[in-house]
């Protein structure tokens, strides 16, 4: 594994070591075995070298290049990178450089992090595996007959093979939590608006967020504190300055209460389940007052997030149509063109998903489909409410298994829509969540266990997770 | 059991969302996305009408922006994405019909 | 056994209007929103749908979309943008950013200058989309080779003003595109040309028995780029729906093009082309609800409308038509009018003078007591009104003031003995005419009108030389 990222930021900082040496170790690291992952789509050696030198040359000026000094980071394959590929995993964008950065993208440059590569992931964040990258998947750190998860698969796979300390994906329905889970590291699905979402390819614009794989609770902290915070590029936004959550890590747990969640654990793998009550009991031991939570109308989650998701996937995935960039598969008229473009360049899940969702947004269909699951997610969000009205903090299962085989789960679409089934109600409600690894399953891979919060209550959700990292040392 | 959707309902979206499908794919998905709708009408059952739907997890109102210009793109640069371009424009094929 | 009546048809017009916003950028970026512009020079991630880019809306164009639904009295309501789906190259995204079932502005009318009130549905903001020109088999459509696209105009705000299908005639829709484009620019917030495309006219026609309540099937007609367009597309239109339906054939609800050179409308849809928008709330922005505060400050921003100025003159002007007064607001005249009016002047004549002597640049600048002192020179019988025109002339050109103008010209009324004494010369110089004239022949009073101009060079007042002979001609 890396140092951490607070160790290797306050070393770059301090001059006692160059950030080229950290990104050289880093590049190196991955070259030897990313062969064998297939996390990165894309390594900027060139790029990120350029970049640590001129972080080394702020230190000798005796500028503070910020608090993500030298700190290799990769991104997930679908945040803009100015001149990068961004590929989105996808053929229709396989050679797009985008000509602007994400807004999260800058302020990593700002905190003197390096961007070293851009990682794999299922195409356009549709999955829950990597494997519906039209680049390959990524294989599990832990076992590479075994996916990593996803759609942030190759971020997670990052952190957790060391390659990188810090790591950025996307969570619509799960997709950093889950992947965080099966490979064993922290990852974080901030409030809805948090982090800003302008240069992230969208998905689905109204469950869409950014966030931090890491190694640490601390680390991730330290991740989610620079990238959050107000962007007048995105409407979306939360109109608040980044929420200081590092600082409160150590507060511990006593007195808080913590909802062992029913919907969050029924349907788990018994060895899963057994990891969440013992986390529940280290919560107990360290002053929490567990006692049982439901969120009732979570379990129609599943169903309202897809129809909800491709409903605007598939109007967000229009633009793809072989006209101002990416691939352009010609035809005797436009909409010829169109059809022969979208038919090569998007896999089966993306046409899947795009053909649901504008079925549950055509005409006739939409009250009974689109507009229903809106109202399903009312229903989730008061079940929500009354749940903290009683308690700080849910706790559940991430994934309902541990690593599931590379193509275990690709003969039916719904069974591997399944694997989101505790995780998509946080992004139904807009609420954060974090998933840390606590344990092993039987057969000695990664579990994570998932703590969730009421919108905006970061600080106290990474601090718990904090104490409950603490608890397994 | 009737069909959640039909093969005719699938191939009616496939060219409503521009996407051109083998026989072999019109069978399959229809199959596949039968399957989730199936699954959704557990939520299709539920007597919410007088539940108003949630459009966005944010209570935020009237989010705007200054009249003010921002410098733009590099003309350049946007056309060197294009898969084709004539005369500082994007360049596409005919199109029959006229626009809505 | 009942009498046979004649059925005629009525023809059934909605108006929608396209208004581009003059704001300074764009509706959800700060591109530059400007005609003429280099292709594709005001484009950015946000307007040319890149993925990742995000709109934030423009708070001077929401300014703008209320000032319009205050112009046209309608009801600023909280609204929300929809998503309207649909493909097209001139449209980055592939789905446009608009509003549906929440619109900022319903429920508004406005007044025409006969007084008609013609009802407003809606008043909605979108975003305009880029532009396509086809090369290759002469521009049009069909025969085009290929098609090359300009995003300078993407994303430039418009909003969208529907009007109740109130309209009767073509002559009305032209009145209301007019009375429409004179509110529009009054408050300002658009350039209101149809030929730059600033203000665009698509019109919705069916026909029905006269006397009939429902509503006939309708087809709507895109493609007018003048008013002229629109009352001959519209006429045509209306005819070929009568004529269709006269022969037992139905109307088919579609899209037609007006092409100006064969002046016939021309379907454009293929027909199973039935487009389903799927419209759904835009998840990239947060509701619209204007405050009170800015509500009431956008109001008292509206200046005065046209028809509260045709309202005003109408009372001060007293009997002069609404045809006249209409031409006298058109031409921003109103208020010298009205100050000449106030300063003594007869209204009828300074509303004449308005309409036939002043439809020249500056002659708002005129000053109204000047003005006034001409008509009362006129109304005193000292200038004839043929005189008073060229003095009227002369003051617009070179300014000055009535009265010198006159004498310099050497203009002067003539005295009414002298000319009765003119009238009378030429009554004993021309006796055959003169009892054509006894017996009722009208046309000959022409001939002597003409001769005391000739005997006076010009300084006979013509009415009071006709109504000196007839005078003579009845004794």
């Amino acid at each position: 594994m890396t140092d951490t990222i607070a160790s290797t930021a306050a070393a770059v900082r301090a001059g006692e070591r160059s950030a080229r040496e950290v990104v050289d170790e880093r590049l190196a690291a991955i070259e030897d075995g990313d062969g064998a992952l297939n996390a990165f789509n894309y390594v900027m050696a060139e790029r990120a070298r350029a970049t640590a030198d001129t972080v080394d040359r702020r230190v000798a000026a005796g500028d503070d290049p910020g608090p993500l000094a030298g700190v290799a980071v990769a991104l997930k394959d679908n945040m803009c990178t100015r001149g990068v590929p961004t590929t989105c995993s996808s053929r229709i964008l396989e050679n797009w450089r985008p000509p602007y950065d994400a807004t999260v993208v800058t302020r990593l440059a700002e905190a003197g992090a390096v961007v070293v590569g851009k990682t794999n992931l299922d195409e356009f964040a549709m999955g829950s595996s990597t494997e519906n990258s039209a680049f390959g998947p990524t294989r599990n750190p832990h076992d590479p007959s075994r996916v990593p998860g996803g759609s942030s698969g190759g971020s997670a796979a990052s952190v957790a093979a060391g390659f990188v300390p810090a790591a950025f994906g996307s969570d619509t329905g799960g997709s950093i939590r889950q992947p965080a889970a099966l490979c064993g590291v922290v990852g974080v699905k901030p409030t809805y608006g948090r982090v800003s979402r302008y240069g992230l390819v969208a998905f689905a614009s109204s469950l869409d967020q950014i966030g931090p794989f890491a190694a640490t609770v601390e680390d991730a902290a330290l991740l989610f504190e620079v990238v959050a915070g107000h962007d007048p590029m995105d409407s979306t936004s939360v109109p608040e300055p980044a929420p200081s959550v590092v600082a409160g890590l150590g507060e511990g747990v006593e007195g808080l209460r913590v909802g062992l969640t029913q919907e969050f654990v029924e349907g788990a793998d018994p060895d899963v389940t057994a990891r969440v009550e013992e986390a529940a009991r280290a919560l107990e031991k360290a002053g929490a007052v567990v006692s049982d939570a439901s969120v009732p109308a979570a379990v129609y989650g599943l169903s309202a997030y897809y129809l909800i998701a491709p409903a605007e996937a598939s109007s967000n995935l229009a633009r793809y149509d072989g006209v101002r960039y990416g691939l352009r598969v010609d035809g005797d008229d436009i909409t010829a063109m169109y059809t022969a473009t979208r038919a090569a360049g998007f896999g089966p899940e993306v046409k899947r998903r795009i053909m649901l969702g504008t079925y549950a947004l055509s005409a006739g269909y939409y009250d009974a489909y689109y507009g229903q699951a809106q109202r399903v997610r009312t229903l989730i969000i008061r079940d929500f409410e009354a749940a903290y009205a009683n308690h700080d903090l849910l706790l559940g299962a991430t994934s309902p298994t541990t690593a599931f085989e590379l193509g275990a789960k690709t003969e039916n679409p719904l069974t591997m829509y399944l694997s989101d089934v505790f995780t998509i109600p946080s992004n139904l409600a807009g609420h954060p969540a974090i998933s840390i690894p606590y344990g092993t399953g039987d057969d000695g891979l990664p579990v994570g266990v998932q703590l969730l919060a009421p919108a905006l209550a970061e600080p106290l959700m990474f601090r718990a997770a904090a104490a409950l990292e603490r608890s397994l040392a | 059991m009737a069909e959640p959707i039909s093969r005719d309902d699938v191939a009616h979206v496939a060219r409503l969302a521009r996407l051109d499908l083998t026989e072999d794919e019109l069978e399959r998905f229809t199959g596949q996305l039968g399957a989730v709708l199936e699954h959704a009408a557990d939520i299709a059952a539920l007597d919410i009408a007088d539940v108003p739907p949630t459009a966005h997890p944010l209570p935020l109102k009237n989010v705007l922006r200054e009249d003010t210009p921002v410098p733009s793109l590099d003309r350049d640069e946007v056309l060197a994405q294009a898969p084709a371009a004539e005369d500082r424009r994007f360049k596409v094929p005919r199109i029959l019909g006229e626009a809505p | 056994m009942t009498t046979a009546v004649a059925t005629d048809w009525e023809m059934v017009i909605g108006l929608e209007v396209h208004c581009e916003l003059s704001t300074t950028t764009k509706l959800f970026c700060g591109c530059r929103n400007a005609f003429g512009d280099e292709p594709n020079t005001n484009v950015c991630p946000v307007c040319l749908g890149l993925p990742g880019s995000l709109p934030v809306i423009n708070e001077r164009a929401v300014e703008y979309a209320m000032r319009i639904g205050e112009g046209l009295h309608c009801t600023v309501e909280p609204s929300i943008f929809h998503r309207k789906n649909y493909f097209y190259p001139d449209m980055p995204k592939d789905y446009q950013v608009s509003q549906y079932d929440m619109p900022i502005n319903a429920r508004g009318w406005l007044e025409l200058p006969d007084g008609t009130r013609i009802g407003i549905t809606r008043a909605h903001m979108e975003e305009d989309t880029g532009k396509t020109s086809h090369v290759g088999g002469g521009g049009r459509i069909h025969e085009a080779g290929y098609a090359l696209v300009d995003y300078n105009r993407a994303g430039v705000p418009l909003v969208e003003i529907v009007s109740d299908p109130d309209i009767r005639s073509a002559e009305q829709a032209r009145a209301y595109v007019s009375e429409l484009r004179a509110i529009l620019a009054a408050i300002d917030v658009s350039d209101v040309k149809m030929e730059e495309g600033s203000l665009r006219v698509d019109s919705n026609v069916s026909v029905r028995r006269t006397g009939s309540t429902e509503f006939g099937t309708r087809c709507e007609i895109k493609n007018l780029n003048s008013l002229r367009s629109l009352v001959h597309a519209i006429e045509y239109e209306a005819r070929r729906q009568i004529d269709l339906l006269e022969s037992g054939d139905r109307v088919v609800q579609e899209t037609r093009h007006w092409n100006e050179d064969d002046g016939r409308t021309h379907s454009m849809r293929s027909k199973e082309e039935a487009f389903d928008y799927r419209y759904f709330p835009e998840p990239d922005l947060v509701p619209l609800a204007p405050s009170d505060d800015w509500l009431a400050q956008v109001r008292s921003s509206i200046p005065v409308l046209p028809a509260e100025r045709r309202a005003a003159l109408a009372a001060a002007a007293g009997a002069s038509s609404t045809a006249d007064v209409a031409v006298v607001i058109e031409r921003g005249l109103d208020a010298l009018v009205e100050a000449a009016i106030a300063a003594g002047a007869d209204p009828d004549r300074v509303v004449t003078h308005a309409v036939h002597n002043l439809a020249v640049e500056g002659a708002a600048n005129l000053d109204p007591d000047r003005l006034a002192d001409l008509v009362k020179m006129e109304t005193d019988g000292k200038l004839t009104a043929t005189q008073a025109k060229k003095v009227l002339a002369d003051m617009l050109e070179k300014g000055g003031d009535p009265a010198s103008i006159a004498a310099d010209l050497g203009f002067e009324a003539m005295d009414q003995d002298v000319l009765a004494s003119v009238v009378d010369q030429l009554i004993a110089d021309n006796p055959v005419e003169f009892d054509r004239l006894k017996g009722g022949d009208q046309k000959v009073m022409g001939f002597f009108v003409g001769q005391a101009m000739k005997a006076t060079q010009g300084k006979a007042d013509g009415k009071v030389v006709t109504a000196l002979l007839r005078e003579r001609a009845s004794s």
